[in-house]
């Protein structure tokens, strides 16, 4: 076999074949797809946070509601870029706008993913908008440019409506309970749908079960509250770090913060355990109603799944991603440093659990007589094997922190006073 | 125009513009999928596909024949059919193989670096697959932009202009048929060779086939020899579970087909 022409393949850089296999099989959906559902899922959990806050008044959440509302919108642009980086014409992946072809589940994904881009953008507008007012004032007549560069970010960002009586803060507030309140579906909506893609393809004998949407959706909002506990506390812990190298950061002192830590922490940890019960609850359903069914498919997914990925799914996931984090939780004297650990393992459970249906998926043959290895790409050497390989996965990870940080630039999501 | 342009003659010109502007107006009619239906029933024409594996002998002819037709890189380990080799040993066992799709054939008896000695052999056999033309297929239905469609006379085509190459159609064939053309980028299958069937040819792998395993017509011509295959001998469908209503029909099947 000519080695230029095997490479030109997609997908036979990084698969390994073993006993029978079609030969037009390979691990088509890698890494990027793994992402995808990880992306949109913690833009998901961390929406749902905020709105525990905005429409359930759950006062104690208050704090980090402002955050993971920010921190979702920064995810939510970073949440097709996996697609991008998949499709093997990215310069056409707008037609699915243009010639939607609606029997197809990803065909929705344009107007899902606009109609809750509108709304978290709107929410967000009405959160700041007394905060980027009373900016602006503050703002007049200072000089310099960055100062009438922010005084300009201010001023587009108010669209012009300057009125910040009583009244009219009431009317946001209302808005934002409002817009929170639809948020929550369509932001499961959004989720459940990618959980539709893969349930919905009768070919996968892994993939397709009813339970997919549900299991998405729970394990998304797992996953965003953890990633919003965790970029919490790294922030917490930097303004305390600044705050005792004299920097009085927020004008409180370190222990000040600390204690405002903690405090969040306990209380938003109880939802994260919460949703994490719902979640390896429905996962093990699954896994016992397919072995308990045992269709024609079952003895090559036990394969799978005892044999071949039994670390993935058992160690990484199960037992490192959710059991240890869990006890971790639960166990009283919850301390910072154990919630950051927890919430990491967390999020590699998450990850475990994307990586293990998606890959896992592709892990055995439409024959099911034969095998399909996945091998990362580390060090890239062609387009496909950065795209679709460990840089590629890590560009699209970082890039959700990057314009978080731009965005908390100009409507800062934690200040106390 | 004339410099004394009479009104009328203005009118007159006027109007064929109007005309010739209303033609693609009403070439772009979008058809209500009643109409869609009522359109494809009247081709007069569903093409389907016979394999007879008692005769096939597992030369890989009809492989290289279509790579090289379709233009699927000779070298390359894709391929729109393939051919697939059973060998059934007495405990029950079942040994299957497609080396190199078979474009050589089967040049070895070494199954998976096995070799199966033939006092332990039951039965063996060779089976050419390609894609099935579904009636109902998964590949079109996932499709987010359409490019993958069925044509009025039955045959799966894909838009190789407009696919985004986000493999979904890939994923929702249950018979690993459809893969990336290496060149292309674009999602690839075997279409019948829909090129050659439109101008009254034969497939380019049922011209290759030294014995006829393969043959393709038309299922609503009752005189068509497959049609006849199709309603008087035993026949059976690659996996009928998945309600795609595969239009390949093969003769001699064996339940260890995968
Ligand atoms: S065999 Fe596969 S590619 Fe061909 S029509 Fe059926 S589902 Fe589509
Ligand atoms: S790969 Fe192309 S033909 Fe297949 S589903 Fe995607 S856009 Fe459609």
């Amino acid at each position: 076999m000519v080695e230029s022409a095997a490479s030109a393949i997609h997908g036979a850089e990084w698969t390994i074949k073993e006993l029978f296999v079609y030969p037009n099989e390979f691990i088509y959906w890698s890494i990027q797809i793994v992402m995808y559902p990880l992306m949109t899922g913690l833009v998901a959990g961390a929406f749902v946070l905020s709105s525990l806050y905005h429409v359930f008044k759950q006062e104690d959440l208050k704090d980090i509601a402002k955050f993971s509302l920010i921190f979702s919108f920064a995810l939510l642009f970073a949440a097709p870029m996996p697609l991008m980086f998949h499709l093997q014409q990215p310069q056409r992946g707008i037609q699915v706008f243009f010639t939607p072809h609606f029997t197809s589940a990803i065909s929705a994904f344009g107007i899902v993913f606009f109609t809750y881009y509108i709304i978290v953008a709107c929410e967000i507008w009405f959160v700041y908008r007394e905060f980027a007012v009373k900016q602006m004032k503050a703002l007049e007549g200072k000089e310099g440019f960055g100062n009438s560069l922010l005084r300009a970010i201010y001023r587009v960002f108010s669209l012009g409506v300057h009125d910040i009586s009583e009244q009219a803060l009431h009317r946001d507030h209302k808005a934002v309970t409002i817009l929170a309140g639809i948020g929550i579906p369509v932001a499961c909506f959004l989720h459940g749908y990618a959980g539709f893609i893969f349930g919905s393809v009768k070919a996968n004998a892994l993939w397709m079960t009813p339970l997919m949407p549900v299991i998405f959706i729970m394990s998304a909002i797992v996953s965003g509250i953890a990633l919003c506990i965790l970029t919490y506390i790294i922030i917490m812990e930097w303004q305390k770090y600044r705050a005792k190298s004299a920097r009085r950061a927020w004008g409180m002192s370190a222990e000040e913060i600390g204690g405002a830590e903690i405090d969040v922490i306990r209380k938003t940890s109880k939802y994260l355990v919460g949703f994490m019960i719902a979640a390896i609850t429905l996962e093990l359903l699954d896994l016992v109603f397919r072995g308990y069914t045992s269709l024609k498919s079952w003895d090559i997914l036990r394969s799978v799944i005892y044999g071949k990925d039994f670390v993935n799914i058992f160690i990484l996931q199960y037992t490192l991603g959710n059991l240890v984090p869990f006890l971790m939780l639960v166990i009283p004297g919850l301390t910072v440093r154990r919630t950051a650990v927890a919430t990491m393992l967390v999020l590699l459970g998450v990850f475990m659990m994307r990586y293990n249906v998606v890959i896992g998926g592709q892990a055995f043959s439409l024959t099911f007589a034969g095998y399909m290895h996945y091998h990362l790409p580390i060090i890239p050497h062609s387009i496909d094997t950065y795209k679709e390989g460990l840089f590629g996965a890590l560009t699209i990870a970082v890039m959700p922190f990057v314009l978080f940080y731009w965005i908390n630039k100009a409507l800062p999501t934690l200040r106390y006073k | 125009m004339s410099d004394n342009c009479s009104r009328r003659e203005f009118f007159a010109n006027a109007l064929k513009l109007a005309a010739v502007a209303a033609i693609p107006v009403g070439a772009l009619k979008i058809l209500e999928p009643g109409e869609a239906k009522a359109a494809i029933a009247k081709t007069g024409v569903r093409w389907g596909f016979v394999v007879d594996t008692h005769k096939c002998i597992g030369c890989g002819f009809c492989v290289k024949a279509c790579k090289n037709e379709n233009e699927v890189m000779y070298d390359a380990p894709v391929s729109r059919t393939w051919v697939e080799r059973y060998v059934v040993t007495k405990d029950g066992e079942v040994h299957a193989d497609t080396p190199n799709a078979a474009r050589d054939g089967f040049t070895t008896p070494k199954i998976h670096g096995q070799v199966i000695p033939d006092s332990e052999i039951t039965k063996a056999f060779f089976v050419p697959k390609l894609c099935n033309q579904c009636e109902n297929p998964p590949c079109v239905q996932v499709c987010p932009v359409g490019a993958t469609y069925q044509a009025p006379d039955g045959v799966v085509l894909v838009d190789r202009t407009w696919c985004i190459g986000c493999g979904y159609c890939i994923m929702a064939c249950p018979y690993g048929v459809r893969f990336f053309h290496p060149q292309f980028k674009v999602a690839e299958k075997c279409n019948f060779c829909y090129h050659r069937i439109s101008q009254g040819m034969k497939t380019a792998c049922v011209d290759a086939c030294p014995t006829g395993a393969r043959m393709i017509g038309n299922l609503k011509d009752p005189n068509d020899p497959v049609t006849k295959i199709v309603l008087n001998e035993r026949v059976g469908v690659l996996k009928d579970e998945y309600g795609t209503k595969p239009q390949v029909f093969y003769l001699g099947l064996d339940k260890n087909v995968r």
